[in-house]
């Protein structure tokens, strides 16, 4: 089976998932990214790469967060971006799918950044438009599957404070089961070759086989962080934090919450990440997310220099 | 019209036999084998050299989506499948719009099928009304109409209650009642198996056990009441297991598993292909082997289509969103071939799990090819490859995983009641 | 054919700036070959404002037909361009295409009071109204062929001009004309 975003040249056409990404073309984006980190720090933070290409930011699912990233990137290569919320459009009246974006592959789209809820559904696009080599697919975000510039901005802050990738120790703690950043994260971590990838987290919070993506698996959090380079906390959504799968969030802040103490038994020059929005006192401590070891904001930054240098590489094929 | 089968192999499951014969076939049944009868003058020849002659499938498993889904497909069309495949008797399961839990419907049903001519029908009732769970059906008067055994099936009965009751019930008759187990609470919102494929893809999953719980619950319930359960479309091994223990026990009860299930496995969904998309999911290649083992052994009882044609829109959606289902009728031979060829077993044993077993669960006169038997004939080329593609099915549903793929067995000839229903 | 002594070039350039060049003025050169060249006039011409880099990638007019090159290097400009005059260097001028590019960039950083253009070699074959103020040689190069400058690390920097047959893979270089 031929991966569906490589083209038949072995070229990235469409960025659905981290997963079969070959190292070199992560390697590319993480070093395009660098380039365009220079370039957002300037006074003019653009630059001509997409002039005239129009990029189309179809969310079928609610994320201000991530549009507006995608949004700002997408402009600072000069792209007309066009912002629809689809939730709010056509699927109330009962379009489909891929009938929207057939109306907007007649109107001349070069690119679609996609969130959807349903795992797959990016790669149901990229496959629909095969017929058209102009046009690219970015998937930010389906359902439980991938995140993948999510991924690739964690792999960006990872080698901006850590460099090798192959010595390197990380944790991903919380709701993994539901997590597109966790497993895109994890797919990239195995790529590049890091050696210890550890997953922490209730056994409700877990995927059945997740071992299977080369992690280990700690449900307790102590044992799990001990002597970690990174810890990424993942974000635990309201609706889970009562129910079948959790009691409270009160009593996952108390095995699973990220606070000073458990931060020690980590390496004491590790770093801190969360995709964000972070739940402050449900899986990380204000103090910890505002301390010295957090790098959270500068993975905000770095996650504009990525999504653009994902663009402008898909935009050059 | 008096038909004489020529130079064809004729296969019997039932006797085991196997060996080139000739058929001979008065008012619709066989009446010589090997031999003409007396004084037999046949008004059509049929040149079966290099062909199978067999019993015409028996399928236990084909939705024909009428009434109410006639947009999916229509009588007529997966009729005309059938027969393209080598079925000349399937059972249709309740789920159609309104579900068949009144005679009336019922009647309707066999009606417009016997006035089709095709493959014969036989219709299984909901157990219980509107396939709600909560209010048995007429079952007595079900039966009168037509039905053959009683069935949810897909839909749920989370009520053990009314589960219990309705196996006293059927029991008290001797009805048969055919259930597909799966605990609702434990398979809400999945749509894969839950195993390494799902927790790749990101897709709730299904686990094992929603399966094997509910058959648990269902076997206890046999113990109690005797009534006759035939267990549909296994997927896993442990229900296997279940199933043969039970077996080994002395309860009446049977099983059967779908053709899709014997070759393929969760990671057949590759990149979240909607194809893949069925009910029971896909599992893991341990239990697909296991189902093919059962299958082989006699476990498993039977092979069935689990022909369900769904519309092309309804699959072109994100793997969840998906309608699941795929088309079975017209692969229902090829993958029983596919698999009795890998298991290397005897062309014999490979079509009883389509032809005589599957008959005897049914009740039905079909499935054998002997002196006396009407006249359900499946003529094909063992060895000839089918591509399967959208442009040949007959069935209005398009939608299976092989799709493109070529596979061994096609039907050159079924004859029904002694009536020649399809040539190709 | 017969190509003329990039070091000798080299000299030339420096002797026709010398007079050119004002305290304020600060040298750009264009990745690679450009900028190798900058670094030697920085040197000989005792510029005292620190030369800057650029890596027109982002700004090239071709990227939908070539793509986005492997290793893109981060625009250096550490000095205000605002009112400033600036000298632009590159190795060979051919089309105008990356020079363009490159008066783009620099305009992303300010207003420069003015852009003189120096050159080691003008090949001619110009696509666009642009030209060297300041120029080694000028020499005639079959179109197909690719003129670059080189630096031979292991004679001290030594710089070498090379023409080869084919245009190297644009995922792997700067691409098309210069």
């Amino acid at each position: 089976m031929r991966n569906p975003q490589l083209n038949a040249h072995g070229e990235l056409q469409h960025l659905l998932t981290i997963e079969g990404l070959p190292r070199e073309v992560i390697v590319h984006i993480l070093d395009t990214a660098g380039s365009f980190v220079g370039i957002t720090e300037r006074d003019v933070k653009k630059v001509p790469i997409l002039r005239g290409k129009s990029v189309f930011n179809l969310f079928f699912e609610n994320s201000t967060r991530t549009r507006t990233t995608f949004e700002i990137a997408a402009k600072r290569l000069s792209a007309d971006v066009i912002n629809l919320n689809i939730n709010t459009s056509s699927a109330a009246k009962g379009e489909s799918l891929l009938d929207t974006i057939d109306n907007l592959s007649a109107m001349h789209a070069d690119m679609f950044v996609v969130r959807h809820a349903s795992s797959g559904a990016p790669h149901l696009i990229a496959r629909h438009v095969e017929a058209h080599p102009h046009l690219h697919v970015v998937n930010a975000g389906d359902g439980r599957h991938a995140h993948p510039t999510q991924g690739l901005l964690d792999l960006y802050t990872l080698r901006h404070y850590k460099q090798d990738f192959t010595r390197l120790s990380v944790a991903v703690v919380g709701d993994v089961l539901h997590s597109r950043v966790a497993r895109s994260l994890i797919h990239g971590l195995t790529t590049m070759g890091t050696p210890d990838v550890r997953v922490i987290g209730p056994k409700t919070l877990l995927p059945e086989g997740v071992e299977k993506l080369g992690v280990r698996v700690f449900n307790d959090m102590n044992e799990g962080l001990r002597g970690c380079d990174a810890i990424v906390m993942l974000r635990l959504q309201n609706e889970r934090m009562k129910g079948p799968l959790l009691p409270s969030a009160q009593e996952f802040f108390k095995s699973y919450g990220l606070t000073a103490e458990k931060l020690a038994l980590a390496k004491p020059d590790a770093i801190v990440m969360h995709p964000g929005p972070m739940n402050r006192g449900v899986e990380i401590d204000s103090a910890v997310a505002d301390g010295p070891r957090s790098v959270i904001l500068p993975q905000v930054t770095f996650g504009i220099a990525v999504r653009m240098a994902v663009m402008a590489i898909l935009a050059g094929q | 019209m008096k038909i004489h089968i020529a130079h064809g192999r004729v296969v019997d499951p039932k006797s085991g036999s196997d060996a080139k014969q000739d058929v001979f076939i008065e008012a619709g049944r066989i009446t010589g084998v090997g031999a003409a009868p007396a004084g037999f003058k046949a008004g059509r020849v049929i040149d079966a050299a290099g062909l199978v002659v067999a019993p015409g499938l028996v399928d236990l498993s084909a939705r024909l989506r009428e009434p109410g889904f006639e947009y999916k497909a229509t009588l007529e069309t997966e009729l005309a499948a059938a027969v393209a495949g080598g079925v000349t008797s399937l059972a249709c399961p309740p789920d159609t719009d309104p579900p068949l839990d009144e005679p009336g419907l019922v009647e309707m049903l066999r009606h417009s099928a016997r006035s089709l001519d095709l493959a014969h029908v036989h219709p299984v009732g909901a157990l219980t009304a509107q396939l709600a769970g909560k209010r048995l059906t007429e079952m007595v008067l079900l039966t009168e109409a037509g039905c053959v055994a009683f069935s949810q099936a897909d839909v749920a009965m989370p009520d053990t209650q009314v589960l219990w009751r309705a196996m006293q019930y059927a029991a008290t008759f001797g009805f048969a009642l055919w259930l597909r187990p799966q605990d609702e609470f434990l398979a809400r919102d999945g749509v894969a198996h839950d195993g390494e494929v799902a927790t790749r893809l990101g897709l709730p999953g299904i686990p094992s056990f929603a399966e094997t719980i509910a058959m648990e619950t269902m076997l206890a319930l046999v113990r109690d009441t005797g009534a006759r359960v035939h267990f549909q479309r296994l997927s896993t091994a442990r229900g296997v297991e279940l199933l043969r223990d039970a077996k080994a026990e002395g309860l009446p009860v049977t099983g059967d598993v779908s053709a899709h299930h014997v070759h393929l496995s969760e990671m057949d969904i590759g990149y979240f292909d909607s194809h893949c998309r069925v009910i029971p999911p896909f599992r893991s290649a341990r239990d697909r082997d296991a189902l093919r083992a059962a299958l082989a052994d006699g476990t498993l009882d039977a092979l069935c289509s689990d022909h369900a044609p769904v519309d092309e829109d309804a699959k072109l959606l994100p793997f969840a969103e998906a309608e699941p289902g795929a088309t079975g009728l017209e692969l229902l031979l090829p993958l029983a071939l596919k698999w009795g060829t890998e298991m290397k077993l005897p062309l014999a044993r490979t079509l009883g799990t389509v032809t005589d077993r599957p008959a005897r669960i049914l009740g039905a006169e079909a499935g054998q090819l002997a002196i006396g038997q009407p006249a359900d004939l499946c003529l094909f080329d063992p060895h000839a490859m089918v591509r399967i593609s959208a442009d040949t099915l007959k069935s209005q549903g398009r939608n299976t995983p092989y799709l493109g793929i070529e596979l061994p067995g096609r039907v050159r000839c079924t004859l029904v009641g002694g009536r020649v229903v399809y040539e190709g | 054919m017969q190509l003329p002594d990039a070091e000798q070039l080299c000299t030339s350039l420096v002797s026709q700036l010398r007079a050119q060049v004002t305290p304020d003025t600060a040298i750009v050169g264009i990745v690679t070959g450009g900028a190798w060249l900058a670094e030697r006039l920085h040197r000989e011409l005792g510029l005292k404002t620190p030369m800057g880099t650029l890596d027109v990638s982002f700004y090239r007019d071709d990227l939908g037909k070539s793509g986005l090159k492997k290793q893109v290097l981060p625009s250096q400009v550490p000095f205000e361009v605002e009112g400033r005059p600036l000298l632009l260097v590159d190795d060979v001028l051919y089309t105008g295409r990356t020079i363009r590019a490159a008066m783009n960039e620099l305009f992303d950083y300010g207003r420069p009071a003015r852009i003189d253009l120096a050159v080691l070699v003008d090949r001619g074959g110009r696509e666009l109204p642009i030209a060297a103020q300041f120029c080694g040689a000028r020499l005639d190069v079959p179109a197909g062929k690719v003129l670059v400058l080189e630096r031979d690390e292991a004679a001290g920097g030594k710089l070498v001009l090379q023409l080869s047959a084919q245009r190297r893979k644009p995922s792997s270089a700067k691409g098309s004309g210069k």
